[in-house]
């Protein structure tokens, strides 16, 4: 008898075109001019960020353009101690949620130019954009966010956002 | 059985490549306008089902994804299936079977062209024997129309009438992708793709999205000037190896067929999901379809092949014949896996 065969390699590997879609090209071409849009919804007026083309919560269309601001508030964070193998952000680093003004949806991006233990709840903080010269349509032209020395958010002003 | 009908039906245009809009910005307009057309309200809406497959966007959870385009606040009762939207009808027929809740969204999302459709479609297959060689859809289908001519009386002929006829039916279908005026000689004349198959006899790759609301009895009724009643509705499987089957038959279409008393009485008009043209013939027989009944006149899945979405649009094309009082009678098929493995049959019927 030969040896029983346990087990076959198979590689897979699937290649796809990515459709960003109508709403999502705005958002990145958006930050190739160093703005942030997000879209309001016409029934219930929330701001997504990024838009999405819809209100996932009325099921209609949203598609007017609203230009958020580059400042807003931490609404949650976390410390990360494993290194990234595509970020060149040495550990530990924190990812936090942030609540641009204006928007209804709080984005997900880097906190730096702060000690890790001063990185709380309801910090205002602020984008920082690669040089003029370097943006793209990509989330990537934002670098970070970092504070911002405005007073800290109150908890109410954010807290169905969470 | 409590009475169930489909009483609204929403498609969008088949296209090759939907560039600029992704899954759920074709989506939307497609589900607004099924539930605007059934004159139920949206949070009237009782059950929320979707048909679609991750492997076609390349992004897992794209269903869930997908909820952006329905308003799923306050929560809403939902489910999805890993299959063509027409089974996502079918769990929503079962579950108004229950009798607590009046009436159900169905939507299925099909846009094809993001990956290579030939390779995402291999990785249905059995992992350890078939998907390893990477037969693509053409190939095994190829297999198996060579398996019916050779069984069979049909000739290459036969599926070039197949095709003639689809793309000319197709020519006053708005939504079709490919419509055109050949002559069965012209389509012969052409070389081949994979022998026996020639371009004419496979589908195209398309981009598109359906929906359709179901409502049952008196709510059906009262939105509905011509409810399509679901009489009758089956599914049934075949082995997913295609070596250990007759290819030149379909025997769960035949009974699933049987389940859903396709032959009780005359059908008006059949759609039928047979993406390639000589799978059209093998299902005609399957179903027990006769010269009587108008097969395809959407021009079917040679006209557009929205995979995930072209089986419920099927079930839709039907239904609307009936809705808009063309039709009595009409049955409706749908079919997934390789080579007609998978398959669904509905009857509806008009008061
Ligand atoms: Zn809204």
């Amino acid at each position: 008898m030969s040896e029983p065969v346990t087990s076959i390699r198979r590689p897979v590997r699937l290649e796809y075109d990515f459709t960003a879609g109508r709403a999502m090209s705005r958002f990145l071409l958006g930050l190739a001019e160093g703005r942030i849009l997000g879209q309001g919804c016409p029934e219930c007026a929330r701001v997504y960020l990024p838009p999405r083309g819809t209100c996932p919560t009325c099921g209609v269309p949203a598609e007017e353009e609203v230009e958020v601001s580059p400042r807003g508030t931490v609404t949650t964070f976390c410390v990360v101690n494993i290194p990234s193998q595509v970020l060149v952000v040495p550990v530990p680093y924190v990812c936090a949620n942030i609540l641009l003004d204006g928007a209804d949806v709080p984005i997900f991006h880097l906190i730096q130019e702060c000690p890790i233990e001063e990185v709380r709840m309801g910090l205002r903080v602020e984008a920082v954009w690669v040089p003029a010269g370097e943006l793209k349509a990509t989330f990537e032209s934002i670098r970070h966010f970092r504070p911002s020395d405005e007073p800290d958010a109150a908890y109410d002003s954010y807290r169905e956002h969470l | 059985m409590r009475e169930v009908a489909i009483v609204s039906f929403a498609q969008a245009p088949s296209v090759r490549r939907e560039t600029e809009r992704n899954e759920v910005e074709m989506l939307t307009p497609v589900i607004a306008e099924a539930i605007e057309r059934s004159a139920i309200s949206r949070k009237e809406i009782g059950f929320t089902i979707s048909g679609s497959s991750d492997y076609l966007a390349g992004q897992p959870f794209s269903f869930v994804t997908a909820l952006d385009a329905v308003g799923a606040w306050p929560p809403i009762r939902e489910s999805h299936v890993e299959m063509d939207g027409a089974w996502a009808l079918y769990e929503a027929w079962v579950r108004l079977q229950i009798g607590d809740v009046d009436s159900a969204l169905v939507y299925a999302f099909g846009k094809s062209s993001p990956g290579d459709l030939g390779e995402v479609l291999a990785l249905q297959l059995d992992p350890y024997y078939l998907a390893p060689l990477w037969p693509d859809p053409v190939s095994l289908a190829a297999l198996q129309a060579r398996a019916l001519l050779e069984s069979t009386g049909y000739t290459e002929r036969d599926m070039a009438e197949v095709a003639a006829r689809s793309r000319r039916d197709a020519q006053s279908n708005p939504n079709a992708q490919v419509a055109s005026d050949f002559s069965v000689d012209d389509l012969l004349a052409e070389p081949y793709l994979v022998s026996p198959l020639r371009k004419h006899d496979c589908p195209p790759v398309s981009d598109s999205a359906a929906a359709v609301v179901l409502a049952a009895g008196d709510l059906a009724r009262r939105v509905c000037e011509r409810p399509a009643w679901v009489r009758g509705i089956d599914h049934r499987i075949d082995p997913h190896y295609p070596g250990v089957r007759n290819l030149a038959e379909s025997p769960s279409a035949a009974l699933a067929a049987r389940e859903a008393g396709v032959g009780d009485a005359p059908v008006d008009v059949a759609e039928v999901h047979a993406p390639f043209s000589h799978q059209e013939l093998i299902l005609r027989d399957a179903l027990g379809l006769d010269g009587r009944t108008a097969i395809n006149p959407s021009g079917g899945a040679l006209a557009a092949n929205p995979v995930m979405a072209a089986g419920l649009i099927r079930i839709g094309e039907a239904a609307r014949r009936i809705m808009e009082g063309n039709a009595r009678r009409a049955v409706a098929h749908a079919t997934s896996g390789p080579c007609l493995q998978q398959n669904l049959v509905c009857v509806l019927e008009g008061d």
